[in-house]
């Protein structure tokens, strides 16, 4: 029955975690059924408080055949790494 | 007295427990699968906590795992509905639903009763039993107001347990001599709800035929042996056996 049912991606956002991170996935009928389903996956070793999930055919990923131009470029652009700066002596924790 | 009170509840936590367990490693999606025995534990947990208590009124003579793994068929006390067997998903979910409201019903009476323990015991157990009604109540729905297939399975195992929930809300001799709630007060409340979700679920409510009960004074239905043959094999095979 699961293979009729929709992927939705898990998210998770931990107690001290200010952000949600993904998870997993799971298969449920709705969007309701997919935040109890998160819960009692995902949850249930006090991994979270607070829960998103995201139908999977809503996420627009990048495609693995166009990685070479989208992010090799940046391979030789140290440069954009803030370390070329001069930090003054008496600035701490930099 | 008041023991058989404690016991009553803790063996009904038990079998429900029991049987919501057969269903580990045998549903229909993993999701499910992980529910429902997320569900058996909390009632396992529930129920240690009762059998702890249930030992302790009975001066320590018996321990909680020999109150649970080595008393007989007669002296369990569990309701009728939570014995019966599995079925179909929509048979296992009925029972749980019906016990899921009056799980609810009873927990809030008992956090405001005389008894310190059974207080914090139902207090831990509340939180605990609203997801599990969320859960059935969302699934009765579901299933009701779904296809034709699962609406008529689901009003068939409604129909064959309607019999076992007029025990639920029924008062037995000892929880009449004792400060504890009278389920018998809130069967009000327990039709409303269970009203209520069927007729969102698009369900008939059966009439009000021949009801059963006994389960509550140790009079069971032939399913309780098997259940306990199996649960108990271990205890009774190797006395003393621990993991």
């Amino acid at each position: 029955m699961s293979k009729d049912w929709p992927l939705w991606e898990v998210f998770i956002r931990s107690r001290q975690g200010l952000d949600h991170k993904h998870v997993g996935s799971l298969h449920a009928p709705d969007a309701r059924m997919a935040m109890e389903n998160a819960r009692d996956v995902y949850t249930r070793r006090q991994e979270g408080v607070s829960i998103w999930v995201v139908e999977s055919k809503n996420i627009h990923a990048s495609n693995p055949d166009e990685a070479a131009q989208f992010y090799d470029p940046a391979e030789d652009k140290v440069y954009r790494h803030p370390t070329f700066y001069n930090v003054p002596d008496d600035i701490e924790h930099m | 007295m008041k023991q058989d009170y404690v016991l009553h509840l803790a063996d009904t936590h038990l079998i429900l427990g029991q049987r919501l367990g057969e269903w580990c490693g045998h549903n229909f999606v993993l999701e499910q699968d992980i529910a429902m025995s997320n569900i058996a534990l909390d009632l396992f947990g529930q129920c240690r906590s009762l059998y702890q208590y249930a030992a302790e009124l009975g001066g320590n003579t018996q321990t909680e795992d020999q109150l649970a793994f080595l008393r007989g068929e007669r002296q369990y006390k569990n309701h009728l509905l939570v014995e019966q067997p599995n079925g179909d998903f929509a048979f296992t979910l009925a029972r749980q639903f019906f016990f899921d409201v009056y799980h609810q019903l009873l927990c809030e009476e008992l956090v405001k009763c005389s008894d310190k323990q059974l207080q914090a015991i139902a207090e831990k157990s509340l939180k605990e039993v609203r997801y599990h009604l969320t859960w059935s109540s969302e699934w009765m729905i579901r299933l009701g107001d779904g296809t034709t297939e699962s609406h008529d399975r689901l009003q068939t195992a409604v129909n064959e347990l309607w019999m076992w929930t007029h025990e639920l809300t029924t008062t037995a001799s000892y929880e009449k001599a004792l400060d504890v709630p009278k389920p018998a007060n809130f069967r009000t409340a327990w039709q409303a709800k269970v009203r209520a979700i069927l007729n969102e679920a698009t369900l008939e409510i059966p009439a009000d035929g021949t009801q059963q009960a006994g389960g509550k004074e140790g009079i069971h239905t032939e399913h309780l042996g098997y259940i306990l043959s199996e649960m108990q094999m271990m205890q009774r095979t190797f006395p003393g056996m621990t993991w």
